[in-house]
């Protein structure tokens, strides 16, 4: 039997001004799938992902996490969220991760990693704390506990600001081109952080321009062209048997670079 | 020389008394000011409407002299019947009441507008990563965009405590009897202008210093990688 659908985007579309950047994207991942989203700059992949925890709000169509669609209205002229405790609630049980890592200048590593679970989730701070430790000692830094942003390397904030999603025990992870700040030999802790949490069975969409990476952890891949799924499929079909011309030209030309 | 140095000792005894007032007059206009400035500086950027009305209240009260708006308080309210009649005029009837009205309207207009400048140096990323989190704009504001705008402020904001310290002067002038009120009194009984005004001076000077040193302190704490890490 099929896992259940953990987090899904319907139809969603999105302009800015007269730019359509997403012209109806449907996209599904299912309990342990990993899902990389991939396609050219502009293609719509970031909003695409922005979409789901409705950092931005689709023009038209929806998204679900765990089935539960987050209910939008139109108001004034513009879709607005019906209830911002829905999306509140929805936010907190994702973990998202920015390309910019945006981690809160003013408070430590385990200050950024317990600010939520104490704060948005309201569970006992001892209890937070104990499984920040644990989070960082995941990700290589635990000896980073008391360290400020400001104080670590791109890499080092990057892993901070995943154990920082994972804090919230979320129901899907989001990364938003997690290694494109990074220095070229600061991507590897980073992915290799990723894969680890693959390997467990978390549910993740990830939007990458790291094309063996992404042909190496995910259980599905995703093409986007232009605001449009243009091919779908196994990672071993899109990266290495394309069977749209497009994907074809995209997959080529990043394997050329890279 | 003996005479000298108790008449030094019994001016600044005297000043000293005055201190309690222009303690007074600062911190409950400062408390007050920095309410209704966070109020404005979020109002702000709440509506375009609330926008207009509070550019215009800082254009107004930066615009013009603390001592003409201290006086349009104390002396100029008085003149309408309205105001007379009113529940406030016990309150607006009252010189420290007034002083200390005119000095947080007038705080309150450069303290916005120090307070926006801080809310913009926010980074976007600090308020999205807030948001997907799941914060609520309370605890978005509370908990990142202000801890973040005040450290960015503190600088600007203590020259305008500094300037709220030495404004409290004026007050002597709508017959308060704070450090400068009780100096202009010495003066005028005792002719002996250079000394008591030193004496003042130096209370002014200790004041400023202690407040710096306070200010300094609170911005190490609020600084991450500061000297707590």
């Amino acid at each position: 039997m099929a896992k259940p659908v953990v987090i899904e985007a319907i139809g969603v579309e999105k302009h800015f001004g007269a730019n359509k950047v997403l012209r109806g994207v449907s996209l599904a991942a299912r309990e342990g799938e990993v899902v990389s989203i991939v396609g050219a700059s502009g293609s719509g992949k970031s909003t695409l992902l922005r979409c789901f925890p409705l950092l931005e709000i689709p023009d038209a169509g929806d998204v679900a996490i765990a089935g539960e669609v987050l209910a939008l209205v139109e108001r004034g002229g513009r879709r607005v969220p019906r209830d911002m405790g829905q999306v509140q609630r929805v936010r907190s049980e994702l973990g998202f991760v920015f390309q910019s890592f945006n981690l809160w200048p003013h408070r430590t590593v385990l200050g950024n990693v317990i600010e939520a679970p104490v704060h948005v989730q309201k569970r006992p701070r001892a209890e937070c704390i104990a499984e920040a430790e644990a989070l960082l000692e995941k990700v290589g830094l635990a000896d980073k506990r008391d360290a400020w942003p400001a104080q670590l390397s791109g890499g080092q904030q990057q892993r901070a600001a995943i154990a920082r999603a994972l804090a919230m025990r979320p129901k899907a992870l989001l990364f938003d081109e997690p290694t494109s700040a990074l220095d070229p030999e600061l991507v590897g802790e980073v992915l290799r952080v990723i894969r680890g949490l693959a390997e467990e069975g978390r549910t993740m969409l990830i939007v990458t321009h790291e094309m063996s990476f992404a042909a190496e952890v995910s259980s599905r891949a995703v093409f986007l062209d232009a605001g449009i799924v243009g091919e779908e499929g196994s990672p071993e079909q899109i990266f290495r048997h394309p069977q749209t011309d497009r994907c074809r030209a995209f997959v080529a030309r990043h394997l050329a670079r890279g | 020389m003996m005479a000298e140095l108790s008449f030094l000792l019994d001016v600044t005894r005297q000043l000293l008394g005055g201190l309690p007032l222009t303690i007074e007059l600062v911190t409950v206009s400062v408390a007050a000011g920095a309410l209704l400035a966070v109020a404005m500086a979020l109002a702000r950027s709440a509506s375009r409407l609330a926008a207009v009305i509070v550019s215009f209240y800082v254009f107004v009260f930066r615009g013009s002299p603390l001592l003409l708006q201290m006086f349009f308080i104390y002396y100029g309210l008085g003149q309408f019947a309205v105001v007379r009649e009113s529940f406030a005029w016990p309150a607006l009837r009252d010189p420290t009441f007034c002083a200390i009205l005119s000095l947080a309207l007038n705080t309150a207009a450069y303290t916005s507008e120090i307070l926006r400048g801080g809310l913009a140096s926010v980074p976007a990323g600090a308020i999205e990563a807030g948001r997907a989190v799941g914060m609520s704009r309370g605890l978005l504001l509370r908990r990142v965009v202000l801890p973040l705008a005040i450290r960015q402020a503190l600088p600007a904001y203590s020259n305008e405590l500094i300037e709220m310290v030495k404004s409290t002067s004026l007050a002597s002038i709508v017959t308060l009897m704070e450090v400068s009120g009780i100096a202009y009194a010495l003066v005028s009984a005792t002719y002996r202008a250079i000394e008591v005004l030193s004496c003042a001076g130096a209370i002014y000077l200790v004041l400023i210093v202690l407040l710096t040193r306070g200010v300094g302190w609170v911005e190490n704490w609020l600084s991450p990688a500061g000297s707590r890490a």
